[in-house]
C-alpha cells in the first residue's frame, strides 16, 4: 500500500498529518494558553470553594470534614440575614441607576457646542477606583463639617451622620453606587440612542406621538439592546458590592451594613480568625443566588446567539 | 433622533438648556469638585473649620509634596503599574487567541466554551478568593505583584475572550476562506491576516483592562499584605487610617490615586466606549 502514501508527505512526512489535520487541531492549540489559565484560576477554584465549604479550616492546619455543619451554622447567624437583606435592598435600589442612566442619557442626547466633554465628564465617575469613590462619599457625609450632614442640619435642624446611623448606612452607601453606575447605564444608553432609527423617530412624529408616548412605545424597544446589558452589569455589579462597604464602614455600624461579599471576606481573612471553611460557605451562597441571574443572562444570550 | 433637537425648541428652552448643562454638571460632579479644592486647601483650613470655603491659599504644591514624601504612595503606584501592564499584555494576547479560536472554528464544544469563560466572567470574586490565595501562597507568590498579574490575567480573559470573538466575528469571513483555499497555514492566517484587523479591539481591551485592574481592590487586599507590593488602590485605604482628619492629604492622595486610568481614558475615550457599550446597540 506504499503508493497510498501522497508524494508530498513521502517528502515531509511530519506534516502530513498537521496538514490533514489541522482544522481539527488548530482551534485547541489556540484555545489552550487562554484555557489552561482560566481552569487553573476561574474553573477549579469554584469546585474547591464548594469542597472547602463543607471543612472545618483556618487555612493552615488539618481541613475536618464537617459536612453541612457551616451552611447550618450560617443559618443560625444574624448577620447572615443582615447581609442577605442588605443585598436585597443594593439590588433593588441598584437598578434604579437604569432610569436614572437613561434620563441622564436623553438629557445630554443633543448637539450643542461642547456636548462631548460634558458627555465625557458625566462618565468621569465610572472611570475613578470605588476605593476614591468610598473616601470622597465618606467625606461627604462625615459629621460635623460633611455637606451632607450640612444641609441635613439645615433642613431638619439635626445632623445625620449617615455613616454611623444603622437606619441609613446602607442606603448612604448604595447612593455613592449608584453615581459610578448611573454614570455606566448613561454611556450604554447614549450609544443606543446613537443607532436609533431615524426614519421610525419621524414616522412616529408624523403621526402625532411625541414626549412619553413616543419614548415607550418607539424609542424604548429600540434600547432593548442597551437595557440588557444595563441590567446585567448592574445586578452582577449590585451583588458583587465589596469596595465600598469595605472603605466606608467595613460592614459596621454593629455590623448593619454587612453584604455577603464582605461578611465572606470578614470571616475569612480577618481579626475575627481565619474561618475559611465558613467563608466558602458564605461565597457559595452568594454564588448561588449570582448562578440565578447569570444563567437567566446566558440563555437569552444564547438565544440571540442561535439566532444569529 | 430622540428627544427633539434643542435647535428646533423655542428661544427660551435653548437658553434655559444650556444654562442647565454646566449646572448639572456641577452638581454630578460636586464630590469630585469638593475633593479636588480640599486637595489644595492648606492643614490650617481644616483646623479652622473652613471645610467648603475658599481656600485661604493655595497649598497645591505643599499637600502633593507631602504625600509623595511622608507616604510610600510613589511606591504604591509603581506597583500598580507593575501589575497592570502586563495584565493587559497577558490578557489581551491570550484572548486574540481564544477569541480567534471561538470566533472561525466550528466545532462541537464552540459554544459551550465560549459561554464558559462568559459565565466565568459574571461569578462573585469571593468564590475563588480562598483557593486563589492557598494556591498564590503555596507557588510562593503570596505578597508579589506577579501573583495579582496571574490571577488578573486569567479573570480577565474571561471579558476579554467575550469581546474579541464578536469582534472577530464582524470580520468579513471571506478573507480567511480565500487564504485557506490558497493553503495558508492558520497560523499565519491568525497572525498576517486577522491580528492586523483586530487593532481597534486590541486598543478598546487595553484600556478598559488597564481601569478595570488598577481599580481592583479586593484581590489587592486578598493577595498583598506588605508595603512591596500593595497596588494604590489598597495603600489609599491603608494611609486613610494613618491620616485621621488629614482631609486635605486623603484628597491629594485620591487624586492621585484617580490620574492614571482618567488620564487613559481622555487619551483612548473613543476606543474606551466602544468597548463598553460592546453588545450594547444589536442582539
Amino acid at each position: 500500500m506504499s503508493n497510498a502514501v501522497s508524494p508530498q508527505s513521502s517528502v515531509r512526512p511530519s506534516s502530513g498529518f498537521w496538514k490533514k489535520n489541522q482544522q481539527t487541531l488548530a482551534p485547541w492549540l489556540f484555545l489552550a494558553p487562554g484555557m489552561l489559565m482560566f481552569v487553573i484560576y476561574v474553573l477549579v477554584p469554584i469546585f474547591q470553594s464548594i469542597w472547602i465549604s463543607f471543612h472545618d479550616w483556618d487555612g493552615l492546619g488539618e481541613q475536618v470534614w464537617i459536612g453541612f455543619g457551616n451552611y447550618a451554622e450560617l443559618l443560625d447567624d444574624d448577620t447572615f440575614y443582615v447581609a442577605l437583606k442588605n443585598n436585597l435592598i443594593w439590588l433593588v435600589l441598584y437598578l434604579l441607576s437604569i432610569p436614572a442612566g437613561l434620563a441622564a442619557a436623553l438629557f445630554l442626547n443633543q448637539t450643542v457646542a461642547g456636548i462631548r466633554l460634558y458627555k465625557s465628564l458625566f462618565f468621569f465617575p465610572f472611570v475613578i477606583s470605588q476605593v476614591v469613590v468610598g473616601l470622597m462619599f465618606t467625606w461627604f457625609y462625615a459629621p460635623d463639617f460633611g455637606l451632607f450632614s450640612k444641609l441635613t442640619e439645615w433642613l431638619t435642624g439635626e445632623q445625620i451622620a449617615v455613616l454611623a446611623d444603622e437606619r441609613f448606612v446602607t442606603y448612604g452607601i448604595i447612593v455613592a453606587g449608584l453615581w459610578p453606575q448611573t454614570a455606566y447605564c448613561m454611556i450604554l444608553y447614549l450609544t443606543g440612542l446613537n443607532n436609533i432609527n431615524p426614519e421610525q423617530v419621524e414616522a412616529a412624529r408624523m403621526d402625532g406621538a411625541k414626549g412619553f408616548k413616543l419614548l415607550w412605545n418607539i424609542i424604548l424597544p429600540q434600547l432593548g439592546p442597551a437595557t440588557f446589558i444595563a441590567m446585567v452589569v448592574t445586578v452582577i455589579g449590585s451583588l458583587r458590592s465589596f469596595d465600598l462597604v469595605s472603605v466606608m464602614t467595613a460592614g459596621g455600624p454593629y455590623g448593619s451594613s454587612q453584604v455577603l461579599s464582605y461578611f465572606m471576606y470578614e470571616q475569612a481573612l480577618s481579626e475575627y480568625g481565619f474561618r475559611m471553611g465558613y467563608g466558602a460557605a458564605i461565597a457559595v451562597v452568594l454564588f448561588l443566588i449570582m448562578m440565578v441571574f447569570i444563567s437567566l443572562f446566558i440563555v437569552r444570550m444564547l438565544r440571540q446567539e442561535r439566532n444569529a | 433622533m430622540f428627544p427633539t433637537p434643542i435647535e428646533k425648541a423655542s428661544r427660551f428652552v435653548q437658553v434655559g438648556y444650556k444654562i442647565l448643562l454646566p449646572v448639572a454638571l456641577f452638581l454630578w460632579l460636586l464630590p469630585l469638585i469638593g475633593v479636588a479644592i480640599t486637595s489644595v486647601r492648606p492643614a490650617g483650613d481644616l483646623a479652622a473649620g473652613n471645610y467648603f470655603g475658599i481656600p485661604s491659599a493655595f497649598a497645591g504644591v505643599e499637600n502633593y509634596t507631602a504625600v509623595f514624601r511622608d507616604s510610600p504612595i510613589g511606591w504604591y503606584i509603581l506597583n500598580s503599574f507593575k501589575v497592570t501592564i502586563p495584565t493587559v499584555i497577558g490578557a489581551v494576547a491570550l484572548s486574540c487567541l481564544t477569541g480567534f479560536a471561538l470566533a472561525v472554528y466550528k466545532f462541537k464544544s464552540n459554544l459551550v466554551l465560549f459561554f464558559l469563560f462568559v459565565a466565568g466572567n459574571f461569578i462573585p470574586f469571593q468564590i475563588l478568593m480562598v483557593p486563589v490565595r492557598d494556591m498564590t501562597l503555596r507557588a510562593g507568590l503570596y505578597d508579589t505583584t506577579m501573583g495579582l498579574v496571574l490571577f488578573h490575567v486569567a479573570f480577565q480573559t474571561g471579558f476579554c475572550t467575550l469581546f474579541m470573538r464578536n469582534f472577530i466575528k464582524g470580520l468579513p469571513f471571506a478573507l480567511i476562506e480565500s487564504a485557506r483555499v490558497e493553503g495558508v497555514s492558520e497560523w499565519r492566517i491568525f497572525r498576517h491576516i486577522v491580528l492586523p484587523l483586530m487593532r481597534p479591539a486590541i486598543a478598546a481591551l487595553s484600556v478598559l483592562v488597564f481601569t478595570f485592574v488598577w481599580n481592583d481592590y479586593f484581590w489587592a487586599t486578598v493577595l498583598v499584605q506588605g508595603q512591596h507590593a500593595m497596588p494604590v488602590t489598597a495603600g489609599l485605604y491603608s494611609l486613610n487610617g494613618q491620616w485621621v482628619a488629614a482631609w486635605h492629604l486623603v484628597s491629594a492622595g485620591s487624586i492621585v490615586a484617580a490620574l492614571p486610568p482618567v488620564a487613559m481614558f481622555f487619551l483612548m475615550q473613543r476606543h474606551f466606549i466602544a468597548g463598553l457599550t460592546l453588545g450594547a446597540t444589536k442582539g
